[in-house]
């Protein structure tokens, strides 16, 4: 995991932006170490995008320091854009130009050496060979993902920073997208990548959590589960949709959530919630205990973060 | 709720206040919509005026009689000429009337007044820039009458019978430039500079707009690519659009028109440069304000107006207000137009015209200037 034995390759401290009156990143810490694939999660409007252009030198904080590759993030922007590769959550190379013309474009904009085979390698890298001629505009979603991946990876960055980059992108394609990334972070290069999928979150080394420009939880997602401490039982049985708002009602219940043919009923407070759920137990119904997911520890932290 | 046809009031109604809602998000394109037709009302109705009066004009009196006096006070009188300049040579009517400083100059001969009571009709001539007829036609045509009663105080009495019906004074007309009054000879040269003006200051104006209503301009961010880079590397393509089109209407103006050209075309070419480089200056300057890219052509569309109407293009600069002809001195095409006009009908050399250069010099570095401050390399 830290192929270089804890070397921070993102160490700021106290990261904060605001937009007008509105803070939207508010005091954040973060450490990210060599080769780690670390995942950034949060609702929308979190502060996510804005915490990574930050590190990358689109916008500049209003209060914190700390490094990126090594360098200043308020004053060594400049020095830190050649190194990191970047991939915003819209698609933003330009849709009326083909494959390789806007390969060929960035791979000039970051003076790459010997252009014409960095542009053949990442082309072949991603499969992108058969459209290389085709308008970028012209490419579905999944296409557009990967020629945009290719794009931030054609100057050998050291750090990936990819904003949602598999949003709206179908199973198959998210598949080799962090098949691709994972190799990546076996030859040494780190990626912080912002998601909204539960399962993608489970891939990363390790895993942030901010709510409302506030950093809720961090750590691996077995640390970051067992820090919530939550409890969670399965009610499985006939017509439990009647069941949903009384047990929302009752002592130690924090979420319900139907799951299928089943609800999920999770709560912090583990005795609270096994004397409110015994009744439960009775035939037609089973009740047991589960394990929490990640999806359910991350909705009791934005709950907690509200109140 | 279905009325006629399908068609609902409701559905027609919710349309109808959805634009409206839309109308009053976007603040710049509001205040085009009362800008522009605030501005086209002052400049048609205060500033433009097709018949220029109170034209520059110099005397070049050899005679500095009393009918002499009485010739140039009916000019005067007549409200079209303006007599700013007395002049003592041929070649100095020669160079004022070259570098467009004036626009008519009067010569009167020795003995004009002895002649004129003699009966024997003295020349008097008047040389006019007719580069821009419109300028100057009905000044010439005020001139006859002039010409004819600026004698009837003093030719009293025995020289009554002087009141000839072809007048006391032969008066000759010696239109520079452009002898044949072809408007063609002054708009077409003209145009060269408002075909400029509007096609560069619109396409660049949409060249950094369109990066960031597409969103390509956060790609461009990230890399290490500086500011000037951006806005030099999006205006050099165009200034050689610029040469393109300028070549276009110079085949044009020759081939179609059959313009005289008089000056030297290098030196039109070499001296165009400043004017390009500063409509794409201003097209950048737009593009880093505009928020989208109708708000960038409303924006190109607010400055070309002006240029058209206050340069001296459409209307003779001359004929316009006081606080129009500075209006129109701070736009680089009223400029490039004495240039134009200057290298093409009076063959104007590059002393001529270095007046008219360093003001679109000035434009250049102001515009630029300016797009680069503008210009943010943060999405902040």
């Amino acid at each position: 995991m830290n192929a270089d034995g804890g070397h921070a390759v993102i160490d700021v401290t106290g990261l904060t932006k605001i937009f007008g009156r509105k803070t939207v990143v508010d005091h954040i810490d973060m450490r990210v170490n060599r080769g780690e694939i670390y995942g950034f999660l949060g609702p929308n409007g979190s502060g996510k995008t804005t915490f990574i252009r930050m590190l990358c030198g689109l916008l500049r904080p209003d209060d914190g320091h700390g490094t990126c590759l090594g360098f200043d993030v308020r004053e060594q922007a400049e020095l830190i854009k050649p190194h990191v590769g970047y991939m915003s959550q819209k698609f933003s190379l330009y849709e009326d130009m083909t494959v390789r013309e806007n390969l060929d474009f960035i791979a000039r904009m970051y003076a790459v050496a010997d252009r014409a085979a960095g542009v053949a390698r990442s082309i072949e890298r991603m499969n992108l060979g058969r459209f290389r001629d085709q308008l970028a505009g012209t490419l579905s979603g999944g296409w557009k993902q990967r020629l945009a991946l290719a794009a931030c990876m054609i100057h050998q960055p050291s750090l990936l920073l990819l904003d949602e980059p598999t949003a709206g992108v179908d199973p198959m394609a998210r598949r080799d997208f962090w098949d691709e990334v994972h190799k990546l972070a076996g030859e040494g290069i780190t990626a912080l990548i912002s998601t909204h999928y539960m399962d993608e979150a489970e891939r990363c080394h390790r895993l942030a959590y901010i709510a409302y420009g506030h950093l809720l939880a961090t750590g691996t997602v077995g640390e970051i589960v067992s820090q919530e401490g939550l409890c969670t039982y399965e009610i499985s049985g006939p017509d439990l949709y009647g069941f949903i708002d009384k047990l929302r009602g009752l002592p130690g219940v924090e979420q319900v959530v139907a799951f299928g043919v089943t609800l999920h009923v999770s709560g912090r407070d583990g005795d609270a919630l096994a004397a409110s759920l015994a009744p439960y137990g009775a035939a037609p119904l089973t009740l047991r205990r589960i394990p929490s997911n990640l999806e359910e520890v991350f909705i009791s932290l934005m709950r907690k973060a509200v109140s | 709720m279905s009325g006629f046809l399908g068609f609902s009031p409701a559905r027609f109604g919710a349309m109808v206040s959805k634009e409206f809602t839309q109308m009053r998000r976007d603040r710049v394109t509001f205040a085009m919509m009362v800008g522009i037709p605030l501005l086209q009302l002052i400049l048609f109705g205060f500033a433009i005026n097709s018949d220029p009066k109170q034209l520059p004009t110099a005397i070049l009196d050899n005679d500095r009689s009393v009918f002499s006096r009485d010739m140039a006070a009916a000019m005067k009188n007549s409200d079209y000429f303006k007599f700013t300049k007395e002049i003592s040579t041929e070649a100095e009517a020669d160079e004022l009337l070259r570098l467009g400083r004036i626009q008519f100059v009067l010569t009167i001969p020795q003995n004009f007044g002895r002649d004129l009571v003699r009966g024997v009709r003295p020349v008097a001539l008047l040389e006019a820039d007719a580069t821009d007829p419109a300028a100057t036609s009905n000044a010439v045509a005020a001139i006859r009458q002039a010409a004819t009663d600026a004698f009837n105080r003093d030719l009293t009495g025995p020289l009554l019978p002087l009141r000839a019906k072809d007048g006391p004074v032969d008066l000759r007309l010696h239109a520079r430039y452009n002898p044949e009054a072809v408007t063609q000879y002054n708009i077409v040269p003209g145009l060269m500079g408002v075909v400029l003006t509007m096609t560069l200051v619109i396409i660049t104006s949409l060249a950094i707009t369109r990066e960031r209503e597409r969103g390509t301009m956060e790609n461009l961010l990230i890399t290490p690519v500086r500011p000037t880079e951006v806005l030099l590397g999006k205006i050099l393509p165009y200034i050689v659009v610029g040469y393109i089109q300028m070549g276009l209407i110079v085949v044009a103006a020759r081939l179609l028109f059959a313009v005289p050209f008089v000056g030297s075309l290098p030196l039109l070419f070499l001296v165009s440069f400043p004017f390009i480089a500063a409509n794409l200056g201003v097209g950048i300057t737009f593009s880093t304000i505009a928020q989208n890219q109708l708000q960038a052509v409303q924006m190109s569309f607010f400055f070309f107006l002006p240029s058209i109407l206050l340069s001296g293009f459409m209307f003779p600069f001359q004929g316009m207000p006081q606080w129009a002809q500075w209006l129109g001195s701070a736009l680089p095409l009223t400029h490039y137009l004495r240039v134009v006009r200057g290298i093409v009908l009076k063959g104007n050399t590059f002393v001529d015209i270095v007046p008219h250069m360093w003001p679109i010099g000035l434009f250049l570095l102001v515009s630029v200037g300016v797009g680069i401050k503008r210009y943010r390399q943060t999405l902040d």
